[in-house]
């Protein structure tokens, strides 16, 4: 049984974090754009109104005003919704804070289909693509809040770009609080020897459940949490291809750019076998419940179960 | 300042402007319009205001620089050279693989793995209409620190018609970041054409007054006037301070002087000779 310890956006590890780091770290300044409340940096401002600003809806400036604050020693955290932060800001972001190796942290909420009601102008499948291709970020994609707060809280060992991508919907909380977390080291939820199931974010839940499920008719799936996109974790998918023989790959992100496409490219190169991919296929959304959305853009654990069978009959036949 | 002082740099700003012609010349490549319409700013800024010490080019104490027109950086590079930054050799290998000094400034070495700082290079530019908000973000950091580190962010004209541009205006106006001072190259000329006849900036000193900003105006190649204002921009207190510089898009020679076809290539060698002849006869 997969155990639930709590149900909340993983948003929320934001500002829990941030009101503990801001205790360590005097330079620490949070950087909102008209969303903090939302984001949950509204906490850390709340503790800390003199290191919080509020740029307005000027996401661009944000960044820019990031890159200068740490070119003087400052860690500044900006935080939005992911669809105006590595969207609209994808060029300050390679040209400022990457080109410069600034030691800026961009924390990335409302991602993804989950985002839900507002429907597809907000909710960004793109994010993780156009992060993960520019040098100098690291690309972390937590599967709830508990795993949200480590995350943010290590992101300040790397003093340089960090891109944490969060959601909005509330979410089974699955990792411990502390639990160990080290950026570029997938975790192996579950042993098996079937398939590999490599997931991210919002989809490691829904890994886990189908895991359960197949496990019960006979199919074993090791499942891992790749909650570090870049630095990719090697030798974690080699391993696994090895003594599974095939790969789904799931997330909650366009198809093209993401996490399957990084594990691809991993297997490509050292270990090439059958791979699949759980994720949106060249869509954009629409509005909707998160869930409702889920079923109908096919990212339950009732497609990975589909989709991990048919590899597995695949890889029987070779 | 005496009118000496002033002659000193103006005989240093000749000098400036054939080794910037001599750089680009070598590199096969450059943007000598827009260099060339800079050599008075910097050289005012460097060597009469700027609290630096290129000995030591990453003290804490230094005053910061942010060339937000990246593609003048040749009159950067040149000036930065003769101060000390580093050896007159770099020049020579501007543009080239594997040199310092890239075609539009990088703070980092490019193309090695390690992270090693340029000394001069505050911040990576080249792509326009970023440099202010970076700009803005080292002030506030300084005032944060209550600290007396003055910004100083060279921008063009053309930038302005980016709009990442203006939300660093309207930050830096309603914020009343006072240890910010922008001077801006008002070159009058882009890329392919007139500002005017593109998209017109104008009236730009009243959008400046508009978003809270003070403002001063100056010949842009006149040492006396650019000094003045920066004395006065540096002394006065409650808003972030723009000088608008009047100049002549490749000053100094006649051919490249008003004229877009000297935006963005390097002269020939018979040019590049007649241009050194003009400039020393004048």
């Amino acid at each position: 049984m997969i155990k639930i310890l709590d149900n909340k956006p993983s948003r929320e590890g934001l500002g829990e974090a941030l009101v503990e780091l801001g205790e360590i770290y005097p330079n620490l300044i949070g950087i909102g754009a008209d969303t903090s409340q939302s984001t949950s940096l509204g906490k850390f401002a709340k503790k800390y109104p003199d290191r919080f600003i509020n740029v307005g809806i000027a996401e661009q400036n944000a960044v820019g005003l990031a890159v200068g604050l740490s070119l003087v020693g400052k860690i500044p955290v900006v935080s939005t919704y992911a669809m105006f932060l590595a969207g609209r800001c994808w060029e300050e972001i390679r040209q400022s804070v990457c080109y410069n190796y600034a030691n800026v942290k961009l924390v990335a909420t409302h991602a993804g289909i989950t985002v839900g009601p507002d429907g597809a102008s907000h909710q960004i499948l793109e994010d993780i693509a156009i992060m993960r291709v520019l040098p100098n970020m690291t690309v972390i994609v937590p599967a709830d809040a508990n795993e949200a707060k480590v995350a943010v809280k290590k992101s300040f060992d790397i003093e340089g770009p960090v891109y944490i991508r969060l959601s909005r919907e509330k979410l089974p909380v699955i990792t411990q609080e502390n639990e160990d977390f080290v950026i570029g080291k997938a975790k192996i939820l579950k042993e098996g020897k079937d398939c590999g199931i490599i997931s991210c974010g919002v989809m490691v839940y829904e890994s886990l459940v189908a895991a359960e499920i197949l496990e019960k008719e006979g199919i074993s799936c090791r499942v891992i949490n790749m909650h570090t996109i870049k630095p990719i974790d090697e030798e974690v998918i080699v391993d696994t291809a090895k003594r599974c023989g095939c790969i789904l790959t799931c997330e909650e992100h366009q198809i093209s750019g993401g996490l399957g496409s990084s594990v691809s490219e991993v297997l490509i190169s050292r270990y090439p076998l059958l791979q699949d991919f759980v994720g949106v296929g060249n869509k954009f959304g629409e509005s909707g419940n998160a869930q409702e959305l889920m079923k109908k853009y096919e990212l339950k654990a009732e497609n990975i179960i589909e989709k991990v069978k048919k590899l597995v009959e695949k890889k029987n036949k070779v | 300042m005496n009118s000496t002082k002033y002659e000193d740099l103006r005989s240093l700003c000749k000098k400036f402007r054939k080794i910037i012609l001599e750089t680009i010349y070598n590199a096969g490549s450059g943007h000598p319009g827009g260099s060339l319409s800079l050599v008075e700013i910097l050289t005012t800024l460097y060597y009469l205001h700027l609290n630096h010490n290129p000995k030591d080019p990453f003290c804490e104490e230094r005053d910061r620089v942010v060339l937000s027109k990246g593609h003048g950086c040749p009159a950067l590079y040149v000036i930065l050279a003769e101060l000390g930054y580093f050896s007159n050799d770099e020049l020579k290998n501007l543009r080239k693989v594997g040199a310092m000094l890239q075609g539009h400034p990088s703070r980092i070495y490019n193309g090695t793995d390690e992270i090693k700082f340029v000394p001069g290079i505050e911040v990576s530019t080249g792509s326009l209409g970023y440099g202010l908000s970076v700009g803005v973000g080292i002030a506030l950091g300084f005032k944060m620190d209550n600290k007396k580190n003055i910004v100083y962010v060279i921008s063009s004209d053309g930038e302005h018609q980016e709009g990442s541009l203006w939300e660093a205006v309207m930050f830096a106006g309603a914020k009343k970041i006072d240890n910010l001072i922008e001077i801006i190259d008002y070159n009058k000329l882009q890329q392919e054409n007139k500002i005017e006849d593109t998209v017109s900036l104008e009236p730009l000193k009243e959008k400046y007054l508009s978003f809270n900003w003070h403002v001063y105006e100056v010949d842009g190649h006149s040492i006396e006037e650019i000094d003045n204002a920066i004395n006065q921009a540096k002394i006065f207190k409650g808003k972030p301070k723009v000088i608008v510089a009047h100049t002549i898009k490749g000053k100094g020679v006649s051919f490249m002087e008003n004229n877009v076809d000297w935006h963005g290539k390097a002269p020939n060698e018979e040019l590049f000779k007649k241009a050194i002849e003009e400039i020393e006869n004048s």
